[in-house]
């Protein structure tokens, strides 16, 4: 009896489930959330069968998309699977992934020092043998017993304090003073699995309900709009420029604040990427002063995404950190709500798969600290290793440390080339007929305007498919290299983009150069008008 | 001035409303005492490596040599690894793309998720498939993002025994969702009776609540019993019965300290029910490298297993952990170790199994030894600790302590706890932290610390108890509540 009024109810479920998809697809391109009471899941969700189907889990979890690792990428691990099975099937051997920000994953190696520093930590008896000493540089002993000793019982494996081990945001706490020329309070530091759940932190904090907004870059790297979504908030888009090497106005800040109030949203939070992601623009120190005295004069948390601080690649430009801006603007705890993003995965050190970041919380009350421990609390701490490399980004080796030589020499090697590849890629991309490429002033993306032609965008929709979508599944098809189609990030209405990453060895860039020229050819050739 | 957004009045009302009483009131007054000079015993939390025990060699000889790679070419590498571990570790950096520093597939490394299926059949005479493997940054992220999925608002139940690891009802808050309480009944043994649950349900229900998901702890937290076959099979009929999710926590499965009801697994129980229950009760297992005799917690390695969830589900489950891009691929590593240790003829075998077997044999030691020392105390009573890592005694508080816990502005077991930390030092977590009947109070510890210290603890305890009871107990004894 239950079953068959089930399979009816599934039927009928699974075709608006389409439906809805369909909706949820254009409604993304857009990139305004739809308003919970429209879903067509809230009203039919108790009469379901089944206690967890499609139809009755969260719609917040319907609604968020993350396309890094979303629909191409699906299609180009199936494709994986088809070159082993069928070697010789495609005009390519191999899948060249280009959709995310993976650097180890393309053949980048680890620093040696860090490693080292891991190695013993995780096996700290190695610090009791005499042999030690024959395959580790004395520095790296030396400072994995600097940190093995500020762990409570040398215990590495054991969960720690809910913000991360005091030692090391003491040692975290000292990089970013020397970075930035002024103090920072260790206790302001929080520790977490990448910085990726920080950022949840916060907006799970911020959001009260649909009407807490959150102003992001349009594009943006889409933790955020999903983060948002999954939170219940609603995103407010703010548009960097791409004719100006996509800066960003303040103009369009207070714009678009505004737009946002008369609808009756409360903003409450800026956030921006610096440098950028996946625009790789890296903001001018007046312009981010301007930003900082928005935030001060709207009220609103400054939500700084700083992972990208280590990739800078042109000389005009340098990183400095909302922090210090702000400080040096005179501002302290009681004028900004600031929070800065750090993370191990990016940088010259690229050790996304540690899951090791923190968060540096400051200007607000104690009582609303007390929640924001409370809430690190419920996880009891980020994981132990990703903590110790936190504290060494933030405390490289110096000069006259053993291992300062071979340190430079593998972090200037690593960085040099990215700022080689960033160009001869931007440069490669710029030649293609109808594409304008933004230089990456740094982090590790090229995020390329394409202008598809009429007959493309026609023969996109017949597929159901965005038009940049079809674009990048016919360069996966033809060629192997996976990219992310524009929309995942947001981009300006009838613009069309896709993100590829800098991340490929040096020595297979020219093949992938060859390659995308030539398709790029083949498809308009195809299209054009 | 408007309240700025990160004040307090400003601030999600469910980050307000979630309580994590693990790490909250006393572990906060313990951590100020310690850095007044005290010497603080922590028993309020399940981190066996705090309190003295050694992580185990093999899974971190294996972990440092993947953090480590350029060791593998080092000559000199056999001097301070064996063999087998070097082995071991190649095999894992073949299996990672660019070695434990890149993002792994979101839902961790196939080749160690199915080392993970392997060991689900063998531990239970069923295949698992892979593919519904995930894993996570340690067993909490699983929990907490198995209920966002399940969890709209607040008109969403999800039924949870009392006492319970408080991670469930703070989870629960922080999601806008509705805690449904079916109590253990402490009289007998913590015992699970369906009864209970008809009850708990149907308040539930009258309550307006669309009531979706069961969870169950096995081992319990902070009770320790094992269920029995038998309960479980009524567990899982009352969860097809009434159309629940069945969320089974089982993260001490290894940590069993009676012959009379060893591990079985919800998984197993539910397929030798056999169709139609095998074929459609959904069920979401978990497990981590926290417990156990690992005892890993730092490392936040864990996983779930899905059973009956429908595909689109399961695509969007992955939609979500693909936001987080991947759990730490260290920790996967010591997931793989775990489910497929070193085996009888492996160079490392000897010692492994004496280590583990050295840690499980201790802890049945002290499970014993604290519910005999709580039993030996006035006005203490206190089940055996059949399974997991804690202790649960029930304190019977006399009228006079309630009313000075009153006075004090305290619940009475958290003025209990923190006045038994003043007097020895003992760190513990009330019983209200976990949820308990009206008027019964508790407090959790750990049964971790060190078996040479355990009766100078345990005497310790009893010392405070005695005078406790002896300052507040009426001589004409008392109503019993």
């Amino acid at each position: 009896m239950r079953k068959s009024a089930a399979d009816r109810f599934r039927h009928l479920f699974n075709r608006s489930l389409i439906f809805v998809r369909n909706q949820q697809n254009q409604q993304h391109h857009r990139l305004s959330p739809i308003p919970l009471s429209s879903s067509p899941f809230s009203s039919m969700a108790s009469d379901s069968p089944f206690p967890v189907t499609a139809q009755n889990i969260n719609p917040q979890v319907l609604k968020c998309q993350y396309a890094v690792r979303g629909e191409i990428v699906t299609l180009a691990q199936n494709l994986q699977k088809d070159l082993q099975a069928n070697p010789g099937a495609h005009s390519f051997d191999e899948i060249i992934y280009c959709n995310i920000g993976n650097p180890q994953s393309l053949g980048q190696q680890p620093i040696t020092f860090f490693r080292e520093v891991l190695a013993l930590c995780d096996y700290p008896a190695l610090l009791d043998k005499s042999e030690t000493q024959g395959l580790f540089s004395a520095d790296s002993i030396e400072r994995a017993w600097q940190i093995v000793d500020q762990i409570p019982g040398r215990a590495t494996g054991a969960y720690s304090h809910s913000q991360g081990i005091q030692g090391l945001r003491d040692t975290i706490a000292a990089g970013i003073g020397e970075r930035d020329g002024f103090p920072c309070n260790a206790d302001d530091i929080f520790l977490t699995d990448g910085a990726s759940p920080a950022v949840h932190m916060m907006m799970q904090l911020l959001t009260r309900s649909e009407k807490d907004g959150i102003l992001c870059p349009i594009p943006q790297y889409p933790l955020y709009s999903a983060s948002i979504t999954l939170h219940g908030g609603h995103l407010v888009p703010y548009y960097l420029d791409e004719a100006t090497g996509w800066g960003l106005e303040i103009s369009e800040l207070k714009k678009q604040l505004e737009d946002a109030k008369s609808k009756g949203i409360n903003v409450r939070a800026l956030v921006v990427i610096n440098p950028g992601n996946p625009t790789g623009q890296v903001l001018a120190e007046e312009n981010q002063r301007a930003i900082v005295e928005f935030c001060k004069k709207e009220g609103l948390v400054l939500l700084a995404d700083e992972v990208y601080q280590e990739n800078v690649y042109v000389p005009e430009k340098k990183f400095h950190s909302f922090k210090k801006v702000s400080r040096s603007m005179g501002y302290g705890d009681n004028d900004l709500c600031l929070v800065s993003f750090q993370s191990v995965s990016k940088g010259y050190h690229g050790e996304c798969g540690k899951r090791g970041g923190y968060m540096e919380v400051t200007g607000f009350s104690p009582d609303v600290r007390e929640q924001i421990y409370k809430v690190a609390s419920v996880n009891l701490c980020s994981n132990i290793t990703g903590q110790i490399l936190a504290s060494l980004i933030m405390s490289p080796p110096k000069v006259g440390d053993e291992s300062y030589e071979s340190f430079m020499a593998e972090k200037n090697a690593i960085l040099s080339s990215l700022t080689k590849r960033a160009k001869s890629l931007e440069e490669a991309l710029n030649k293609l007929e109808g594409v304008t490429c933004n230089k990456a002033e740094g982090a590790m993306y090229l995020f390329p305007r394409i202008r598809l032609p009429e007959k493309a965008i026609k023969a996109a929709e017949a597929e159901k498919t965005a038009p940049d979508a079809f674009y990048c599944k016919r360069l996966l098809n033809a060629t192997g290299i996976v990219v992310v189609p524009g929309s995942g990030f947001g981009q300006v209405p009838g613009t069309w983009h896709f993100r590829c990453t800098i991340l490929p060895q040096e020595d297979r860039i020219p093949a992938i150069v060859t390659r995308l020229t030539e398709f790029h050819e083949k498809f308009m050739n195809e299209f054009r008008d | 001035m408007p309240p700025k957004p990160l004040d307090y009045e400003s601030i999600n009302e469910n980050v307000k409303k979630a309580q994590y009483a693990v790490r909250g009131e006393l572990y906060l007054r313990a951590t100020e005492l310690q850095k007044e000079g005290k010497k603080i015993i922590f028993t309020n939390v399940g981190n066996p490596h705090a309190l003295g025990q050694k992580p185990l060699t093999f899974p971190r000889q294996v972990v440092a040599l993947c953090q480590a790679p350029f060791l593998l070419d080092d000559p000199n590498v056999g001097l301070l690894f064996p063999a087998d571990a070097i082995a071991r570790a190649k095999q894992y950096l073949s299996i990672t793309s660019g070695g434990l520093g890149a993002y792994s597939d979101s839902r961790g490394i196939p080749g160690v998720r199915k080392e993970v299926a392997e060991f689900i059949q063998r531990r239970d005479g069923y295949p698992s498939d892979p593919e519904l493997i995930y894993l996570t940054d340690g067993a909490s992220k699983a929990v907490m993002q198995t209920l966002n999925t399940i969890i709209k608002g607040e008109g969403d139940g999800i039924m949870v025994p009392v006492p319970q690891y408080p991670l469930y009802s703070a989870t629960i808050a922080l999601l806008g969702g509705t805690l449904v309480p079916y109590y253990l009944e402490e009289t007998a043994n913590w015992g699970l009776d369906t009864n209970e649950l008809r009850k708990s349900i149907t308040e539930g229900r009258r309550k307006g609540l669309n009531v979706k998901a069961m969870v169950i702890i096995n081992p319990g937290n902070p009770t320790g019993q094992c269920l029995s076959a038998e309960n479980l099979r009524e567990v899982l009929q009352f969860c097809y019965d009434e159309n629940l999710v069945l969320l089974g926590d089982e993260v001490y499965q290894t940590n069993i300290y009676q012959d009379e009801r060893p591990f079985i697994s919800s998984k197993k129980v539910l397929m030798d029910i056999g169709p139609p229950l095998s074929k459609e009760v959904q069920l979401v297992s978990f497990h981590s490298v926290s417990k156990g005799f690992l005892g890993e917690c730092g490392q936040r390695g864990g996983y779930f297993e899905m059973t009956n969830i429908p595909p689109e589900t399961v695509d969007e489950i992955y939609k979500v952990a693909s936001i987080s891009l991947s759990p730490n691929v260290p920790a996967q590593i010591f997931m793989g170790l775990m489910v497929n240790p070193p085996k009888p003829g492996d160079i490392s075998y000897d010692q492994f199994f004496r280590e583990s077997k050295g840690i499980l044999e201790s802890l049945r030691r002290r499970a014993r030894i604290m519910t005999d020392g709580f039993n030996s105390c006035r006005n203490v009573v206190c089940n055996f600790t059949e399974g997991a890592m804690y202790s649960f005694p029930q304190v019977r508080l006399p009228p006079k302590a309630l009313e000075a816990a009153k006075q004090a502005g305290k619940v009475a077991d958290v003025f209990y706890c923190l006045k038994l930390l003043e007097a020895t030092g003992i760190s513990t977590v009330p019983g209200s932290g976990f949820g308990q009947k009206d008027g019964v109070f508790h407090l959790r510890t750990t049964i971790l610390p060190a078996e040479e210290e355990m009766p100078a603890i345990m005497d310790s305890f009893k010392k405070f108890n005695d005078e406790f009871m002896e300052q507040y107990e009426d001589h004409r004894g008392y109503s019993r509540l």
